[in-house]
């Protein structure tokens, strides 16, 4: 079985503060991770690699050369092979755009591995510094494959996969044989941590890049001018003040005087 | 196609079981304003088996115009068929803007669509308006984990795509004296759609108020210390006033509570009338799921959390003394 | 000396530091106050590989080098100290001895599993009446045919009862003084090997510190550690390099208060103002930042000699009491710094102050480290 997970190097931005003073966002220090839930798809491959004797697991990504440091943790954890995409180019690109430009690189990974499709493409639910959560469906629809999205768990049966879809009143379970692209939740499972063995073995790796011409896109249609939706503004959010807040030694007071507020402004 | 020839505001509404989801009536309401300023009409398109008995409830809620594909094979979603389904409605009606609610289906069909269609999709979103050219829809949504928000325009693709997540909007006044017009559609139906086969729906929760629906829900985070807590003291206070149960992210990793009860930016969007933070500190991560509330009351034993930044009323103290003595007054006062 | 970490140094100390912060912090605290040695989380913690971090490969080993292995310990002792200890005990004095003095075999049959972290391995040379004066050995090993017959007992010996593999020594010649001392390789459950009591310590409660007992326990002739009459050689070159894993525990110990009680003074408001604020408090933090930073320079210099195969004793011994003398500081002055909820062991301060202590004390007392240090000054 032949897989492939994308994944990202993104911002931690649990990491990220807002100066107190300018309302701007302070990206500096801010350290770059692998997108957790990347991290779930690529332990669901890795598990599945363990239950299927002879499935590799290749990696692929988007973004800067930097990239390359997730792409060697994905190593690290087991993975068998990791190729980038990085060209200015595809910079800017909108998730439409992001989308056409990873479906042609997951194209040109084939071609050089000399297969003809992945039976399994895992994908993060989202990216926590976009939040879009739409690129996974866009390289699914540009692949035209079927895609099953929010997996919280994921069972595989020769070509057949079965699928828990999370949803708002608890889970559908869908099927399909066949070549299918899968978005990762942390529900699924509990990533492995990198080994040091594993990590010295992925320093010694090449990782193939890929340029915009290498993966042969439609200039026309990546980067800023390939994106139909682009940012006109940013704005921090708008703040919510403090209110009245209740300090006593004695419990019981603070209560009794929030019951007072609460009930004269009938929220109880 | 000149842009001008795209006209018309819809909602790709959901349905589940019969009932309409909330969010879909929400998007009628901001959807209708949204379709004043440009100065078009709001609609809705119904996709289901069974499902034509609620467009004139789509109606009630200010639909002008539902399109229903109604179809027994399109009774359960299925990707590819739903979205074939929006694409033909795409072709035939060449509406401006589609506006699709951010559950799970919505953001599984919203990006599929998008792609089929090669125009912007702007996803949870939590403003929509006009740009000053009285054509362009701006979305305004948050970005890098909340801590920012980005205004987003689709200028030159047609339709205008965005996602919206539940109880960001208020849902507008029913009035059944409302007319429309209902339009029949024939469902394309392409056997390739259906590779993905829908196995079951298996219902977790254990039924109770769900947080995306609850008026009061009273949330629990790292200071709960244990699972004991959810289960107990905090349900105790939930239940006493008709509301749910949440949970920060810090304590669904923990393990203390399933996913399902998380509020925040990877979890829900939830705005009751009344939110109650139980030990939560009040990351942005969080404070991106609940800020939609009405009222916030916070309790803490950390008199600098975040969280004090930005309630209505907060208690420093001992969560595991305050919350019994709190419900208990409740009930007092209900008695 | 160029200390800016290289790209596998980082990840390695992103492993151990994740490591610790998603499966040690959680339960550091319940685990330091109930005593608790938790194997599984040790096992899972030896199958990362942070125990072959410096071995060959051929061994089990990642073929990386000291000082990541060291930077593990450190972050590791960040978290639980105990752990670090644990990790430490296994690879500088269990493991490394193995690979250094013994044979293929030996090297085949127990260096691997304790490289790959399949088995846990101890050191024992302490007795109850041979500290400081390691020589006085009362436990002997009697050749018999191809065994040696041991009896004695071993004392205050980490990861006792846990390990699979000891490395102990024992008077094989009482007429030669130190010169009959050697070091066997002595598995448990061999018969006549058993366990005495657990100490009940002041601090690094996750770690486990137990007696051995020999009563005709009998070894392997072919399970010798080098040759008859070398062990106490075996045992202070071994010694040598365990001193810089306590040294990065320390290190380890120290920053991680120092850590607590930065955010505790930016929090605690006296008199209308953070405490930081105050000089007294500021002057502190700043004393204990530069012991912190002078101990780093000297464990890490330390692990880069013994990588580069120099002489690297006294750069051990210097690192090793220094870094252990600046930990006693620093987790003292965190306490004090925390005020009167430093006392209480509620806060991570004070665990951190009783946790500190020993690393004044094993691995050769401070005392020995300044007598190795002065012998070399004065020779």
């Amino acid at each position: 079985m032949e897989i492939l997970v994308c994944v990202k190097q993104v911002p931690d931005t649990a990491e990220v503060k807002i100066d107190p003073v300018k309302h701007t966002v302070i990206r500096a220090g801010v350290p770059n991770i692998f997108n957790p839930f990347d991290k779930n798809a690529l332990e669901a491959a890795l598990q599945i690699k363990e239950a299927n004797a002879g499935t590799k697991v290749t990696l692929l990504s988007m973004g800067p050369e930097q990239a390359k440091e997730v792409l060697r943790e994905g190593l690290a954890m087991g993975a068998d092979d990791a190729y980038l995409l990085s060209d200015r180019k595809v910079g800017g690109s909108d998730t439409l755009a992001t989308g056409y430009c990873l479906s042609m690189a997951v194209k040109k990974v084939m071609a050089d591995k000399g297969i003809e499709h992945f039976d399994i493409i895992l994908c993060g639910k989202q990216a926590i510094d976009g939040d879009t959560a739409q690129v996974g469906p866009q390289i699914a629809s540009e692949l035209g494959i079927p895609q099953l999205t929010y997996a919280a768990k994921i069972e595989v049966d020769g070509t057949k996969v079965t699928v828990h879809q999370q949803n708002e009143e608890g889970y559908i379970v869908s099927e399909v044989d066949g070549p299918v692209l899968i978005t990762a939740v942390k529900e699924l499972n509990e990533p492995r941590f990198p080994t040091i063995r594993g990590t010295m073995k992925a320093k010694r790796r090449e990782i193939p890049v890929y340029s915009a011409a290498d993966i042969g896109v439609d200039e026309s249609k990546i980067g800023l001018d390939g994106s139909p939706t682009r940012v006109r503004k940013i704005l921090t959010p708008p703040q919510r003040t403090q209110g009245l807040i209740l300090k006593e030694e004695d419990p019981a007071v603070n209560v009794a005087t929030l019951m007072e507020k609460l009930t004269a402004q009938k929220l109880i | 196609m000149d842009l001008a020839a795209y006209k018309g505001v819809y909602v790709i509404a959901e349905q589940f079981e019969g009932k309409l989801r909330n969010v879909s009536l929400e998007l009628l309401g901001q959807g209708k304003i949204l379709a004043d300023g440009i100065g078009d009409d709001i609609g809705a398109v119904l996709i289901g088996s069974g499902v034509k008995p609620l467009a004139q409830e789509l109606i009630a809620y200010g639909a002008t115009k539902v399109y229903v594909y109604d179809d027994p094979q399109l009774a359960n979603y299925n990707t590819s068929a739903y979205a074939t389904v929006v694409e033909d409605f795409f072709n035939k009606v060449n509406p401006n803007v589609l506006l699709v609610g951010a559950t799970n289906i919505g953001r599984d069909l919203g990006p599929r669509v998008a792609n089929r269609l090669q125009t912007g999709l702007t996803a949870d979103c939590t403003g929509l308006a006009i740009d000053n050219d009285g054509k362009t829809v701006v979305w305004t949504r948050p970005a890098l984990g909340g801590n920012i928000l980005a205004e987003i325009i689709c200028p030159q693709n047609r339709p205008q795509m965005g996602t919206v997540r539940p109880n960001v909007f208020k849902k507008p006044e029913r009035d059944d004296s409302r007319t429309g017009e209902v339009i029949d559609m024939v469902a394309p139906i392409r056997e390739e759609d259906f590779i993905t086969k829908f196995v079951e729906l298996i219902k977790m929760g254990g039924g109770g108020v769900k947080i995306e629906e609850a008026d009061v829900i009273v949330a629990g985070g790292r200071g709960m210390q244990g699972p004991d807590a959810f289960t107990g003291m905090l349900k105790d206070l939930a239940d006493l006033m008709g509301g749910a149960v949440g949970a920060s992210r810090a304590a669904v990793d923990a393990g203390w509570i399933d996913a399902l009860h998380q509020v925040g930016q990877t979890g829900k969007t939830v705005g009751p009338k009344l939110y109650i933070a139980v030990g939560i500190s009040g990351a942005i991560q969080h404070l991106a799921g609940m800020t939609g509330s009405d009222c916030i009351i916070a309790i803490n034993k950390d008199e600098d959390a975040p969280i004090f930044q930005v309630c209505d009323f907060g208690i420093v103290g001992d969560a595991f003394q305050v919350v019994p003595k709190l419900t208990e007054a409740i009930k007092q006062y209900k008695a | 000396m160029d200390f800016n970490m290289t790209e596998d140094q980082k990840a390695f100390v992103q492993i151990a530091k994740d490591f610790a912060a998603k499966k040690l912090a959680p339960t550091i605290e319940e685990r330091d106050m109930n005593g608790t040695f938790d194997r599984a989380l040790i096992d899972e913690m030896l199958s990362l590989g942070l125990a072959g971090t410096y071995f060959p490969e051929e061994y089990g080993g990642a073929g990386a080098d000291v000082l990541s292995y060291i930077m593990t310990v450190e972050e590791i002792s960040k978290v639980d100290p105990g752990v670090g200890i644990t990790l430490s005990g296994q690879v500088s004095l269990a493991a490394n001895p193995i690979w250094q003095f013994g044979t293929d075999a030996q090297k085949e049959k127990y260096l691997k599993p304790l490289a790959e972290g399949t088995k846990m391995g101890a050191f024992a040379l302490t007795e109850p009446n041979a500290g400081t004066d390691a020589a006085q050995q009362m436990s002997v090993a009697v050749k018999e045919g191809d065994f040696y017959v041991v009896n004695g007992s071993k004392m205050f010996i980490t990861n006792a009862g846990e390990a699979d593999i000891y490395i102990i020594f024992v008077m094989t010649d009482k007429s030669k003084g130190t010169k009959g001392i050697s070091g066997f390789i002595l598995e448990k459950g061999t018969p006549g090997f058993t366990f005495g009591k657990t100490e009940h310590k002041m601090g690094i409660h996750t770690s486990i510190t137990k007696e051995l007992i020999f009563q005709d326990c009998k070894i392997p002739a072919e399970n010798l550690l080098g040759k008859e009459g070398k062990g106490f050689s075996i045992a202070m070159q071994t010694l040598d390099g365990g001193r810089i894993g306590v040294a990065a525990q320390a290190l380890g110990i120290a920053e991680g208060a120092l850590a607590h009680a930065i955010e505790y003074s930016k929090q605690r408001v006296q008199f209308g103002k953070p405490i930081c604020t105050k000089q007294a408090i500021a002057f502190m933090l700043a004393d204990m930042a530069t012991e912190i930073e002078a101990s780093r320079w000297l464990v890490y210099d330390a692990a880069m000699a013994k990588q580069e195969g120099k002489p690297f004793s006294v750069k051990a011994a210097m690192a090793k009491m220094f870094a252990s003398d600046s930990a006693m500081d620093v987790t003292v002055k965190a306490v004090q710094i925390y005020g009167g909820y430093g006392y209480s062991e509620e806060y991570p301060v004070a665990r951190a102050m009783r946790d500190a202590k020993i690393t004044q004390i094993y691995e050769g007392t401070n005392e020995v480290q300044r007598m190795v240090t002065s012998g070399a000054l004065l020779h």
